[in-house]
């Protein structure tokens, strides 16, 4: 029997407020333990929550931003369960009343188009971060555990995709592209080294073509887009072969290995617990106001997927325009100031997704740092299509632009980079190359046309490659 | 002349004549607290020196023309499960044995904004869950008017302290009936406010839905000017009130003429003890020779209410008790793992009671349950409030006593959960449906017991409600003291 991956992906998103979910404490990241703490975020007996307003418009927008439906009368309901940090062994969450509903997201990679439907995305507060240190260091091995409730109350959202996704490959796509549509709204930073996006994927598998959902477990602790790619291949390769062997699929929640890219079952078994939802009765239904929800939708930034139509309605490559669509809004800016100062927007496309970024990375530079302008990427690509540079030397113009050397026909002159194409000297360097390989113009003028190439290679070398070859052929052509 | 006890009022009113002062206060209520506190155990914790300093201050203040009005100078008792800065607040559970919180209670901070003096910390069923004080880990606090009986419960300590004279005024908070049904067996005016109307910052939530901070007196009057300044918008609490608040004080004098009132029907008869449903027919003859209107009113589902408070109360209890797990604060009894530290001190923090409300309120909330009990329990609280809305569309305020029963012996109830959790029959529905209602004393039984008189009004209808209770005060002309050995000494002559 052929088995069929069915996999659904939450994402829990911490979103870039100033402060906390329900308090005043500052959202943090890196600071000393517990110094952005107060009787709210501590659970102190007494205190209550009270919602932050920002928190909650921006959870619209990305809901919006998401095809979603906004519930005009959310609640919230505390989702009860003990853990260390999780100070007052409930979270704020919501359950049947969610903030958005019933969205979906256009995904594509090189070789797929789809949508991914988005059932839900909801608000909650963040926990804390257990600190295992001592002996093994690891869950079960440390000889201490530490709480920093720094973390504890910061504003998360849920979303949850419904289980369209049918690849380890499509899983991974749908995340990156998800993460594109965080950083556009500017809800979070969405860095996953940081935590401040955090993928969970829900594998099942079943016959292939059957209608029925298989029994689904739930893999956590992928701090990559790679692992969380790896981590879902690793789990169909794991339930297709226990199904194979006639075995059974349990639901339980399994980590990542990074290291032995495997997935273990954890020691609790999660699939029984029960959160005993109930509405929060410290918080009011929240109530908004559709005007306000249509002025937020009206405010939205355009998105990864209406960017990357338009990129290639200007012409841009596709794979060119996925990339740009999704990149850092500086990337994307400078070349859209390129285009803007005249550059051919394929070229600009080509030149910003590859010789740009392969350069930062070289130089493992932040986008931040990027020090370059788009009329210097136009400049540039001009050169090259004037013949005035090879496109070989204008990558060297480049790096020359980004060392500060001045503007590219600055730096092709200071740097000898531009194309020799005076007909004059041209000719002169042809006849010294001809008088000096007398038999190679003998075999060519005798009918082996391939000698013509090393004749060209000669004048290149002479010239050290900077002659331009349309001229350098047609002086050939003449003389031959 | 009569001579009563110190209310609000009159103390405030001496200070001002200056016939005593803060210090003066204080010295009285602390020598009342003195003699009385061997006997009666109202108080967890007395705040001498705090106290002490506060009443300085408010004599400086008066001394320099600073007057913060009603409050100013006067010592006020709070219940233990209010947070004072710094002073040790237990909730009377050994599992915050010694906590001392880093901040007041809204309510606390506008007490002392207002120039009052904190006394102390009263005695109260652990978490506030129960009808007779006795399931405080520290000990029951005994009846002035008894001692053998109980002061009722959940803020047993705040009524008994201002019967006895330890406390001029008192604050308490009423969940289920928390404030009135020990009013009624101390023979003391407790008022629990519109859900909302004062904030429940700071207050340790036990059923976070029907909580409410509000006062016991002497007086209606008192009790009117101790809410006017605890009452209030607070942005800590996000289902606080936002509107302005009345002057609560302000139509005490109205009296009832033209008012229609209300009778419950289902709170009376069966399982009454004759003496209060008596008492309460001959307060009514005497309120419709005033001029009300007095009719029966019936709303059924006041039957059921018990039941669904004893699903709904519980259910928040077990998620609001549950950061008490040994990790943060208070007691702590370390287990091998994170999870055997929070069972263990769990299991040796809780008392009897908190426990098994902690077990029904997770048992009504698990999976398979929850439509039968907690979502079941929920409906009828919404019906319920559909119920108090018709009837008052025919009457103005709605009345009947505030406990079945007067002061019960010690013990008598405590083996038998049910028959306590009747305590509250009269005062239940008012928390389910968030409402105001007040319970003032108007006589005694044959045994020389307390009797109260619940009035109830729709929610923000406190000063109607007020104007009523303050008619029932004068009618009651309720004079009666303790036996001497605990009754308050009389006060400025008024």
């Amino acid at each position: 029997m052929k088995w069929e991956p069915v996999i659904g992906i939450e994402v829990h998103v911490e979103l870039d407020t100033d402060s906390k979910m329900f308090c005043g404490c500052r959202v943090s990241f890196g600071d000393p333990p517990n110094t952005h703490v107060c009787p709210v975020c501590l659970a102190l007996p007494g205190s209550l929550p009270v919602p932050n307003r920002k928190a909650i418009q921006e959870i619209i927008r990305l809901g919006l931003a998401l095809n979603c439906r906004i519930n005009p009368d959310s609640v919230f309901h505390r989702k009860n369960y003990y853990y260390a940090d999780l100070p007052k062994n409930y979270q704020i969450s919501q359950f049947d009343v969610p903030v958005c509903v019933d969205g979906w997201l256009d995904v594509e990679s090189d070789e797929t188009r789809f949508r991914v439907g988005i059932e839900r995305v909801h608000m909650e507060e963040d926990t804390g971060k257990s600190v295992h240190v001592g002996e093994g260091g690891r869950i079960h091995s440390a000889a201490e555990t530490l709480v920093d409730f720094n973390r504890a109350g910061t504003p998360l959202v849920e979303i949850v995709s419904r289980p369209d996704l049918k690849s380890a490959a499509d899983a991974r796509t749908y995340a990156q592209e998800l993460r594109a549509v965080v950083v556009e709204t500017g809800v979070s930073d969405a860095r996953m080294e940081r935590g401040s996006i955090r993928f969970d994927a829900n594998v099942s598998i079943r016959p292939e073509g059957s209608p029925r959902l298989g029994v689904k477990v739930e893999i956590k602790n992928m701090n990559s887009f790679r692992s969380l790619e790896k981590a879902i291949r690793s789990e169909i390769g794991r339930q297709t072969a226990l199904v194979t062997a006639g075995e059974r699929v349990v639901m339980e929640t399994r980590h990542w290995d990074e290291e032995a890219e495997v997935t273990h079952g954890m020691r609790t078994k999660e699939g029984s617990s029960d959160y005993r939802y109930f509405t929060e009765p410290d918080l009011a239904p929240m109530a908004f106001d559709s005007s306000w929800v249509e002025e937020a939708r009206s405010l939205l930034p355009e998105l990864p997927a209406l960017r990357r139509d338009r990129y290639r309605g200007m012409g841009v490559r596709p794979a060119a325009a996925r990339v740009l669509a999704s990149s850092d809004p500086r990337l994307r800016s400078l070349f859209e100031e390129a285009v803007e100062s005249g550059a051919d927007p394929v070229a600009a496309g080509n030149w910003v997704t590859g010789e740009v970024t392969a350069s930062l990375r070289r130089r493992e530079a932040s986008v931040g740092e990027l020090p370059l302008r788009g009329d210097q990427i136009a400049a540039l690509t001009r050169m090259v299509s004037e013949g005035r540079v090879s496109a070989g030397a204008a990558r060297e113009v480049l790096e020359g632009v980004m060392d500060g050397e001045g503007s590219p026909s600055e730096v092709a002159t200071r740097r000898n980079l531009l194309q020799l194409s005076d007909r004059t000297a041209l000719e002169e360097v042809v006849e010294e190359v001809m008088a000096a390989n007398p038999e190679a113009v003998e075999r060519y003028r005798s009918g082996e046309g391939k000698v013509r190439g090393y004749l060209m290679g000669q004048v290149m070398r002479a010239t050290s490659g900077r002659a331009d070859p349309r001229a350098v052929n047609e002086i050939l052509s003449a003389r031959l | 002349m009569p001579s009563q006890p110190l209310s609000i009022t009159s103390a405030g009113a001496a200070l001002r004549s200056g016939e005593t002062t803060s210090v003066e206060l204080l010295a009285a209520v602390m020598s009342r607290a003195e003699m009385t506190e061997s006997e009666l155990h109202c108080y967890l914790n007395l705040d001498r020196e705090g106290a002490m300093s506060a009443a300085r201050r408010a004599d400086r203040e008066l001394d320099r023309g600073e007057d913060r009005g009603p409050l100013h100078g006067i010592p006020v008792a709070v219940k233990d499960n209010m947070c004072t800065r710094g002073l040790e607040t237990t909730c009377s559970s050994k599992i915050l044995a010694g906590y001392r919180p880093p901040y007041d209670a809204t309510a606390v901070a506008r007490l002392r904004e207002a120039g009052a003096v904190i006394v102390g910390k009263t005695n109260l069923d652990e978490f506030a869950m129960g009808s007779s004080t006795e399931n405080s880990a520290y000990g029951p606090t005994r009846n002035p008017w008894d001692t053998g009986r109980v002061p009722g419960g959940s803020s047993g300590g705040s009524a008994a302290a201002v019967a006895a004279g330890s406390a001029i005024a008192a604050l308490g908070s009423d969940t289920g009936g928390s404030i009135r049904q020990p009013a009624s067996l101390c023979g003391v005016v407790g008022l629990k406010p519109t859900y909302g109307l004062v904030s429940r910052y700071g207050l340790v939530a036990f059923a976070s839905s029907l909580d409410q901070i509000g006062p016991l007196t002497r007086t209606v009057r008192d009790a009117a000017l101790l809410l006017s300044a605890v009452a209030g918008h607070d942005p800590a609490d996000a289902t606080s009130y936002a509107g302005q608040t009345p002057d609560f004080a302000g139509s005490l004098d109205r009296g009832v003429d033209g008012l229609r009132l209300g009778v419950v029907k289902e709170l009376g008869g069966e399982g009454y003890q004759p003496e209060v449903s008596e008492a309460t027919e001959m307060m009514l003859e005497k309120l419709a020779a005033r001029g009300a209107e007095v009719t029966e009113v019936s709303l059924p589902l006041f039957d059921v209410a018990l039941s669904a408070y004893y699903l709904i109360a519980p259910a928040e209890c077990s998620a609001n008790l549950a950061r008490f797990d040994g990790m943060r604060y208070g007691l702590s009894v370390k287990g091998s793992t994170a999870s055997d530290t929070m069972s263990d001190t769990r299991a040796e923090g809780f008392g009897p009671e908190v426990i098994r409300r902690i077990l029904l309120g997770t048992y009504a909330l698990s999976a398979g349950y929850f439509d039968a009990f907690y979502g079941q329990a929920q409906k009828v609280r919404s019906l319920l409030l559909d119920e108090f809305s018709e009837a008052y569309e025919k009457v103005d305020v709605l009345v009947s006593p505030t406990s079945p029963t007067t002061a019960f012996r010690l013990g008598e109830r405590t083996q038998d959960p049910l028959a306590m959790y009747m305590s509250d029959i009269c005062t239940i529905p008012s928390n389910l449906s968030g409402h105001p209602a007040i319970s003032v004393p108007i006589g005694l039984d044959s045994e020389g017991l307390p009797i109260g008189f619940q009035v109830m009004a729709p929610a923000l209808g406190e000063r109607l409600m007020m104007a009523v209770a303050a008619e029932v005060e004068r009618l009651a002309g309720f004079d009666a003291l303790p036996p001497p050995a605990l009754a308050p000494p009389p006060g400025v002559p008024l």
